[in-house]
């Protein structure tokens, strides 16, 4: 884990995107706190305004000012997201383990189960479930994690499996740790890297989706102030004002990238081997951008 | 091979029982009445009177076992009952919305091979020149660019501001293209890459390094690169296509394209159970037949597996 921290303050790119990161969930958080405007004081008077020192992103159809809308919306839009994914990494986590660890009945039991699950498109499934229980922010986290929990079981169920092969899982097995002990202090502590790839790979999955439900409608209702529907309103009015669609799609987007972003520069930090054939060579911002991890070089 | 078949088209019946299962419990596991949403969609107030008649007309009454079989009975002649919104059979309204879904997927389709196939390949043989980091950089933001947003970009640009497209609906035949570009905006981002790294990854493969101490042809071991490298993509895209149409939700409801989704939302908006019940039904076979195609299909396409299997 040492030389995992270290590749990773080493990576320019990969700080640079957590402040980033950072900085955003701060935003988020301290939203009612920095936001110059109530996001739905409505002022008809002033609607449509360019940007200015009194409206940093204009306002909108209904004299809102953006900026504050945007702020607020982040703090719907991430806090939602990173709330789900770690709903389902923990269900994902517990399942996983149990099933990858115990193996025999359990597993197949789980795993039978995932494979029903995953037999639905994950798309459809939420869908399904949005429209059973109505449309809402909380449906629609609900059924993100139904859809999304049987994936995750499989995936951390493989990455423990590998994990179970190692020597030193075998070593404590014999040494008579119990299985609390392995589980905690041995399996997880050599784990956690990959889930964590996984679960920041996600997020940037769960943000797309969430505020494409919100777009359709099916999620947050009005006026709260949220990415999706704010898009969905600019849609509206995009003959007469395009520029309305500019912030909140520009605000998705860089947190989408941020997180795809830290995601595979985790990834790098964690198994350095991958790319040891460039490791003479400095990337180029674009290199760093895209696919360093994906070249294999032997 | 004959074996592999046999069992794998066995194990379809009890996936196929089990989402027919499922499909149906959803809306019984819904926390509202069917027969009070029922009377209420069409805007009349609910009383004990007309709920109770509902539920008989419904057949809301009889044992959960036999209203499973009738369902499903119905289901399989093409029977999915009436929307609760228009009152209208759920099996015509699927199958009129049907063909314009598939049409816009199978246009997207065409335009996520013939793009990520070019374009991956040409990256691939180009490794790391400007062509090859540009493209990377428009697959990074092609990677991170949310659908709707890009569709209504798309929609300003070309529809809006320079007039060459109509903005939505079935009307023209080059109304196809906006949505079905948006639709296979983030599929190309994902196959450029997944070509281009399958590409390289094959380029250093010892094969390679013996065609060229043999001499041959950059071009002829490009050939064999590629045609190795397409092993992975097919199977993706086989799995991609049900996805592709399960897309279509969000793309359709921006271009106001008749198809399932669009009709999906509004079932979902009306509360209509039995579209939506007909809807999640249909999909979930749609996406267990085409991964029935894949797995046959990857077994077929690598001899070391048809022997094997």
């Amino acid at each position: 884990m040492a030389g995992f921290w270290k590749r990773f303050r080493n990576d320019n790119l990969a700080m640079g995107v957590s402040l980033f990161l950072l900085m955003v969930i701060t935003l988020a958080i301290l939203a009612p706190l920095l936001a110059p405007y109530d996001p739905t004081a409505q002022n008809i008077i002033d609607k449509f305004q360019g940007p200015s020192l009194t409206h940093w992103f204009g306002t909108d159809q209904l004299g809102r000012d953006v900026f504050s809308r945007i702020l607020f919306g982040g703090r719907v839009t991430i806090l939602v997201s990173v709330l789900t994914m770690v709903v389902t990494i923990v269900i994902g986590t517990v399942l996983g383990v149990m099933a990858g660890y115990f193996r025999g009945t359990v597993d197949d039991v789980i795993m039978r189960i995932c494979d029903i699950m995953l037999s639905f498109p994950s798309e459809v499934l939420i869908l399904a479930i949005v429209g059973i229980l109505g449309t809402g922010i909380t449906n629609i986290v609900l059924a993100t994690v139904i859809a999304k929990w049987a994936w995750y079981v499989r995936m951390i169920r493989s990455i423990v499996i590998q994990f179970m092969d190692s020597n030193y899982i075998r070593f404590a097995k014999v040494a008579g740790c119990s299985t609390g002990h392995i589980v905690r202090k041995h399996l997880l502590v050599g784990a956690i890297g990959e889930i964590a790839v996984l679960a920041t790979l996600d997020t940037a999955a769960i943000i797309l989706n969430i505020s494409a439900l919100s777009f359709l409608g099916l999620g947050v209702q009005p006026p709260t102030a949220e990415w999706g529907m704010m898009l969905n309103e600019a849609k509206n009015v995009m003959t007469t004002n395009p520029g309305q669609m500019l912030a909140p799609g520009m605000a998705i987007f860089l947190v989408v990238a941020a997180f795809n972003f830290l995601g595979d520069s985790i990834q790098e930090a964690l198994n350095p081997k991958i790319n040891r054939g460039f490791k003479t060579k400095r990337y180029s911002l674009l290199d760093s951008l895209f696919g360093r991890k994906k070249v294999v070089t032997e | 091979m004959k074996n592999y078949i046999v069992k794998r088209l066995l194990w379809m019946i009890p996936i196929l029982i089990g989402i027919s299962f499922f499909a149906f419990v959803l809306i019984n596991l819904s926390p509202s009445d069917p027969a009070e949403v029922a009377i209420r969609v069409n805007e009349i107030t609910p009383t004990a009177e007309n709920i109770a008649q509902m539920r008989e007309q419904l057949g809301l009454d009889d044992p959960f076992m036999t209203r499973y079989l009738t369902w499903l009975s119905n289901a399989l002649q093409g029977d999915f009952g009436n929307s609760y919104a228009n009152n209208k059979p759920v099996g015509e309204e699927i199958a009129k919305a049907l063909p314009p879904t598939l049409y816009l997927a199978g246009v997207s389709l065409l335009i996520i091979v013939v793009v990520s196939v070019g374009a991956g390949v040409l990256c691939a043989v180009k490794e790391d020149s400007i062509t090859d980091k540009t493209m990377r950089a428009i697959v990074f933001v092609g990677t991170a660019i949310p659908g709707f947003w890009a569709g209504i970009l798309l929609m300003w640009l070309f529809a809006v501001k320079l007039k060459w497209l109509p903005t939505s609906g079935m009307t023209t035949p080059v109304a196809v293209l906006l949505p079905a570009v948006t639709l296979s905006l983030g599929y190309i981002a994902t196959y450029v890459r997944l070509i281009r790294n399958n590409m390289i990854h094959n380029k250093r493969e010892n094969y390679v390094l013996y065609g060229r101490v043999r001499g041959l042809k950059e071009q002829t071991i490009m050939k064999h690169v590629f045609k190795n490298s397409l092993q992975t993509s097919l199977t993706a895209l086989g799995m991609s296509i049900p996805k592709l149409i399960a897309g279509t939700v969000v793309i359709e409801n921006i271009f106001a394209w008749p198809g399932i989704g669009r009709l999906c939302v509004t079932a979902i908006f009306n509360r209509d159970f039995p579209m939506i019940q007909a809807y999640v039904l249909i999909m979930a076979v749609l996406f267990v037949f085409c991964n029935l195609l894949v797995d046959l299909g990857s077994v077929w396409i690598d001899p070391r597996r048809r022997k094997e299997a």
